[in-house]
């Protein structure tokens, strides 16, 4: 009974303030729409007994969407919503899209005949996602943090203007970076 | 023993963080009243929150208010549930099994509190010191997860009851010091205190401070205490033995022991001038973080030869 409640509570929440993100018109304010949902959604994963995803999903989307709430209202032409601007592009397409994943989805999800629960879960679920993390899913991850490091390497070089031969001249011998700001550690 | 105290410790819990950031704030005020030669100001916090209370709130153009009365309870919401597995003696309000992470969880929740105020007010000054903040989370938040990794680590449980139970014999401060030394550094950056406290910096007139009044200033100031409050105490379980200690009860020694960590923290912000931010980041990524590198690498050896 408390459990549904919390579901639909969550569901409902999730979808809702997923709406709000296109519907506002401030950046800081679909930004953290968006982080409501993702921490609803962090909601339904807790009520599967997941604690440490659940918790997890929180802690991360919550730097994530600071970090994005930045970028969002620095590229963006009306970062605080003061002017009319429309969140939504290419409206037909996208409906389009939408109502046809949507369709899609509801389908599958109707006309698979779902299995039956095989086994129990673990009894300290944390344990065993480290286990498979650090055990058979361990390739997997070490290409995914690699590749993801990787980008985030890449990014940096590509956006950064200033390289190394800014930094210690053409021939690369000055003793000191020449730096616009000084780091503390004085170098 | 650790365990899951009673529903109304849940009740007790916020009341216990008001008590403990009162008695600091009020530590902090005669500190600077015997700094500028007057006589005793331990009362000045009970002043200014009478003042509060009957102030009216000034407003300011174009504000957005939800987002920024949204971010004032955050960062009061944080900082109570960042406790919620601190033990207290032999009780805690909830031994979650993942309560290292509960905890990470609570307090970053600063994040998007503090850039919320900053951002809600409209206001210049407001903004620089929102952005500040994040900034200031980009140099302390990593090496903060690692001071509590590490402790986690040492005790090879995520649970708070464990890593209690795991420093019986030896406190994990005494072979994890440069852990604890950061974890305290990242509690003063998180709560905007001390050294770090450039989010609300005097140069851009108090900066996430700028335009808050009345009810408003009251609850974020008492949100960054609880803050400060919260992570004070969390550092006993994770780094000095919980409650352990001979003669007083468990509870005292919680206690006591929060109570020197918080007053070293209150202590240590008129005895070490700003740091800019540019210098932390550097400090904080070409330091700070090898260093927790090489303490999470010493604690997982001694684990294995042990």
């Amino acid at each position: 009974m408390w459990h549904q409640m919390a579901f639909w509570l969550c569901a409902a929440g999730a979808v809702g303030t997923g709406i709000a993100v296109f519907r506002v018109d401030s950046m800081a304010r679909a930004t953290f729409a968006l982080l409501a949902s993702f921490i609803f959604a962090a909601g339904t994963i807790l009520l599967l007994r997941l604690t440490y995803l659940g918790v997890l999903v929180v802690l991360m989307m919550i730097m994530e969407m600071v970090i994005m709430a930045v970028f969002m209202i620095m590229y963006m032409m009306n970062p605080a919503g003061l002017m009319p601007m429309s969140m939504v592009h290419n409206k037909i397409g996208s409906v389009v899209i939408a109502a046809g994943t949507f369709a899609l989805l509801t389908a599958v999800i109707l006309l698979v005949p779902w299995p039956s629960r095989n086994g129990e879960p673990p009894p300290d679920p944390t344990r065993a996602l480290g286990e498979a993390l650090m055990g058979s899913k361990m390739l997997v991850m070490m290409v995914l943090g690699l590749v993801l490091f990787a980008t985030m390497v890449a990014s940096v070089v590509l956006a950064t203007h200033r390289g190394r031969y800014d930094r210690y001249g053409d021939r690369l011998d000055a003793k000191r970076p020449n730096d616009p700001v000084r780091g503390g550690l004085r170098r | 023993m650790v365990e899951a105290g009673p529903w109304w410790s849940g009740v007790l819990l916020p009341l216990i963080l008001v008590a403990f950031a009162l008695a600091a704030a009020m530590m902090d005020s005669s500190l600077a009243a015997r700094d500028a030669g007057g006589r005793a100001g331990w009362w000045e916090p009970l002043r200014s929150v009478g003042g509060l209370l009957v102030q009216q709130r000034r407003r300011t153009l174009a504000a957005d208010v939800l987002l920024w009365r949204g971010g004032i309870w955050a960062l009061l919401a944080g900082g109570v549930l960042a406790s919620l597995v601190t033990p207290f003696g032999r009780w805690s309000v909830a031994d979650l099994s993942i309560g290292v992470v509960w905890f990470n969880a609570a307090e970053v929740v600063a994040w998007a509190a503090v850039w919320l105020v900053g951002w809600g007010a409209n206001s210049a000054y407001g903004l620089v010191g929102g952005f500040r903040f994040v900034a200031q989370g980009l140099a302390y938040e990593l090496p903060h997860m690692f001071a509590l990794i590490t402790a986690a680590l040492g005790a090879e449980s995520l649970r708070v009851s464990d890593i209690v139970a795991a420093q019986e014999s030896l406190w994990f401060v005494v072979w994890m010091p440069a852990a604890f030394a950061v974890y305290l550094i990242s509690i003063l950056s998180m709560a905007f205190w001390g050294p770090f406290d450039q989010p609300a910096g005097r140069d851009i007139t108090g900066g996430v401070l700028a335009e808050l009044s009345g009810v408003d200033r009251l609850l974020f100031s008492a949100g960054r205490w609880i803050l400060l409050v919260s992570g004070a105490a969390f550092a006993v379980p994770l780094f000095l033995g919980g409650g352990a200690g001979p003669v007083l009860p468990e509870w005292l020694w919680s206690v006591l022991k929060t109570a020197a960590v918080l007053a070293f923290l209150v202590w240590v912000r008129r005895r070490l001038p700003t740091v800019r931010l540019e210098r932390y980041e550097e400090i904080a990524w070409m330091v700070l973080i090898p260093v927790m590198l090489v303490q999470a690498l010493m604690v997982a050896v001694v684990l294995l030869v042990r």
